[in-house]
C-alpha cells in the first residue's frame, strides 16, 4: 500500500488531523481566524489559484486532494510577508512548505510545476557534494523539458552567462568540480539518518 | 588582534567563482576596514536555501543547519556566528530556534549528527553582518572611518525579504525598515527613505523556476528606483543583488524598458567610502558598472 493510501485510510474524513500530524508546523492551521490578510500579502498573489487563507479553511473542509494537487504552494516565494503580518502568528511560510513538501512526499505534487522539479534538482545538487554549484543547478533548469527545448532556454540565457562569466561570477570550471564539503559521505550519512528518522515518525502516523 | 571577532558561514553564493562572489571580496575589504575579523566556520556545508523544503522536509532540511553550527561550536566556540547571506542566516537561525522550541527534533538532530561523531550544543548566537555593523559598531563609529563621501550619490536602499522578515534587524519596521538609508548616511550619500520597493520581494529561488512572473516584480523594484532618481540600488542579500541586476537585460527585451541600473552591495559602498580602489571592492563583479562607485574610487 503506498503511504498516499495509507494516509487516506488512516485519516478518513479528517484532513485537518492528517495535516496536524504530518504537516511541519500543521499544528496551527486550526488557529486562523480566517481574516484575510495572508491572502493578500504573496508576492505572486495572481499566481495562487488558492491564497493560504483558502488552503488552511480547505484543509478544515477536508479538500485532502484539492490542497496536496494545487500548485498554490509551490508559488511561496518565501518573502515571509505573511508570517509577521498574521494576528495569530501562524508560521504561514512553513506551512505552505510543509504541505507542498508533503504532497511531494506522498507523491501527488503537480509533477508540471517547475518550482516542485527545482526543488529536487536542488536538493539533489547539494546533496551530491555538500554545496551548490550554481551553473550545474543553472543548466539542469534550462533542459528539464528535453533537449531541444532546453537548447533554446540556455540560447535565451546566453548572454546573461556571459554576462556572469566575465565578471567571473559562474567560472565554467566549476561545472566539472565545483565547491564541496571534505567529506561528502559523512554528510549523507547524517542527511540519511535524518530522513530516516522523520520517515518513521511518519509512517508510525500511517498505521 | 582585532577588535571583534566572529565565525563566519559565508554560503554557497559566496564561495569563489560563484554569482555572489563580489560580495565575498568586497566584505572581506569592508571588515578589514572595520577591524573584524572572520573566521570561516571549516568545512561548512550548505543550507539548504529556501527551496530545499520540496524535497528536504523538515529534520533533514534543518539538520544541515544543525551540522554549520555544531562545526562552528567545536571550531570557533564562544563566538557568534555571523552570515552575509539573507537565506543562510534565516535558515541557520529558524533551525536553531527550532531546536530550542521542540526538544525532540533537537533530540533527532543530534541522532543524525552522531553519524558522523559531531554534536549540537545550540547555544550559539547566530545573527546578520547587517546586526554587526548597525548593532556592535553602530553608523557613527562607521561614519567616522569615511575617507571619501558618497557625496552627491542617491542610492535607493533596497533590503528585500528574508534581511527583513521574519527576524529583522532589532528595533526595525517590516514595512519601512531605515538602517540602510541610515548606513547610506554615515557614507555621506544621499538616502532615499521613501523609496517604495524597499522590501519589495525579488521572486527569490522563482526568478529561477518561475521566471516571468518574478521578472515581473523585478521590474516594479527597478522602476521606482528610477522614479526616485536613484544612481544605483544597494542591498544587503546576494539573491536580491543577482535577481535585480542580472534580468535587466530580459525585461528591457520584454517591456521595451531601457533599464541599466547598477546594484551594488552595502559592503562596496563601505569599501568604497573607506578608500579602497574598485578592484579591492570588487566594483569588476558588476554586470551593469556602477560608475558613480567607480569614478569616486579612482579619485
Ligand atoms: S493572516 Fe493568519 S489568521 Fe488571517 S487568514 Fe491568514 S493565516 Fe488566517
Ligand atoms: S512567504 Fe509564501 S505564503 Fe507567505 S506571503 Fe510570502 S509567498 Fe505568500
Amino acid at each position: 500500500m503506498s503511504t498516499n493510501t495509507a494516509m487516506v485510510e488512516k485519516y478518513r474524513n479528517n484532513f485537518l488531523k492528517e495535516v496536524e500530524a504530518n504537516v511541519e508546523e500543521g499544528e496551527w492551521v486550526k488557529m486562523c481566524m480566517q481574516c484575510g490578510v495572508c491572502a493578500g500579502s504573496c508576492p505572486l498573489g495572481n499566481a495562487w489559484e488558492h491564497p493560504p487563507q483558502e488552503i488552511f479553511m480547505m484543509i478544515r473542509a477536508g479538500k485532502r486532494e484539492d490542497v496536496l494537487t494545487s500548485d498554490s504552494m509551490w508559488m511561496c516565494t518565501s518573502c515571509y510577508n505573511c508570517i509577521v503580518r498574521c494576528p495569530r502568528e501562524l508560521p504561514i511560510t512553513h506551512i505552505m512548505h510543509g504541505l507542498a513538501h508533503y504532497a511531494k512526499r506522498l507523491g501527488i505534487q503537480p509533477k508540471g510545476n517547475p518550482t516542485q522539479w527545482f526543488s529536487e534538482v536542488f536538493w539533489n545538487n547539494m546533496m551530491k557534494k555538500g554545496r551548490v554549484n550554481e551553473l550545474k543547478l543553472g543548466l539542469s533548469m534550462y533542459f528539464k523539458d528535453g533537449f531541444v527545448s532546453g537548447i533554446k532556454e540556455s540560447l535565451k540565457n546566453a548572454k546573461l552567462g556571459m554576462n556572469m562569466q566575465k565578471t567571473k561570477r559562474m567560472a565554467p570550471m566549476e561545472f566539472f568540480g565545483g565547491h564541496g564539503v571534505k567529506n561528502p559521505g559523512d554528510l549523507q550519512k547524517i542527511i540519511k539518518k535524518a530522513q530516516e528518522l522523520e520517515a518513521a515518525r511518519i509512517e508510525e502516523h500511517g498505521k | 588582534m582585532a577588535k571583534r571577532e566572529y565565525s563566519y558561514y559565508p554560503g554557497c553564493s559566496s564561495q569563489k567563482g560563484a554569482s555572489s562572489s563580489n560580495m565575498m571580496k568586497s566584505v572581506a575589504t569592508m571588515c578589514e576596514e572595520l577591524d573584524v575579523q572572520l573566521n570561516e566556520i571549516p568545512d561548512w556545508n550548505c543550507c539548504s536555501a529556501s527551496i530545499g523544503y520540496g524535497s528536504g522536509g523538515e529534520l533533514p532540511r534543518l539538520v544541515m543547519s544543525a551540522r554549520n553550527i555544531a562545526l562552528s561550536e567545536e571550531h570557533n566556540p564562544d563566538q557568534d556566528i555571523v552570515a552575509t547571506c539573507a537565506a543562510c542566516w534565516l535558515s541557520t537561525r529558524e533551525a536553531a530556534e527550532r531546536f530550542e522550541d521542540d526538544e525532540n527534533m533537537f533530540k533527532e538532530a543530534n541522532e543524525a549528527l552522531a553519524e558522523a561523531g559531531m554534536k549540537l550544543t545550540n547555544k550559539t548566537p547566530i545573527r546578520h553582518m547587517a546586526e554587526v555593523l548597525i548593532e556592535d559598531i553602530g553608523y557613527e563609529e562607521i561614519g567616522k572611518g569615511v575617507k571619501k563621501p558618497l557625496e552627491g550619490v542617491k542610492i535607493a536602499g533596497y533590503v528585500g525579504c528574508q534581511t527583513n522578515r521574519p527576524f529583522g534587524i532589532d528595533g526595525e519596521s517590516y514595512e519601512n525598515p531605515m538602517y540602510l538609508d541610515g548606513l547610506v548616511d554615515a557614507l555621506g550619500g544621499d538616502s532615499i527613505p521613501t523609496y517604495e520597493k524597499k522590501v519589495q520581494c525579488c521572486g527569490g529561488a522563482l526568478a529561477f523556476s518561475e521566471p516571468e512572473k518574478s521578472q515581473e516584480m523585478i521590474k516594479g523594484i527597478i522602476e521606482a528606483a528610477y522614479d526616485n532618481d536613484a544612481d544605483m540600488i544597494a542591498t544587503p542579500c546576494p539573491l536580491c543583488q543577482a535577481n535585480v541586476e542580472i534580468y535587466q537585460d530580459q525585461i528591457n527585451a520584454k517591456y521595451g524598458t531601457k533599464f541599466d541600473m547598477p546594484v551594488v552591495y552595502y559592503s562596496q559602498l563601505i569599501s568604497v567610502a573607506y578608500g579602497r580602489n574598485a578592484n579591492d571592492a570588487a566594483l569588476n563583479g558588476q554586470i551593469i558598472k556602477a560608475r558613480k562607485l567607480e569614478e569616486i574610487a579612482a579619485k
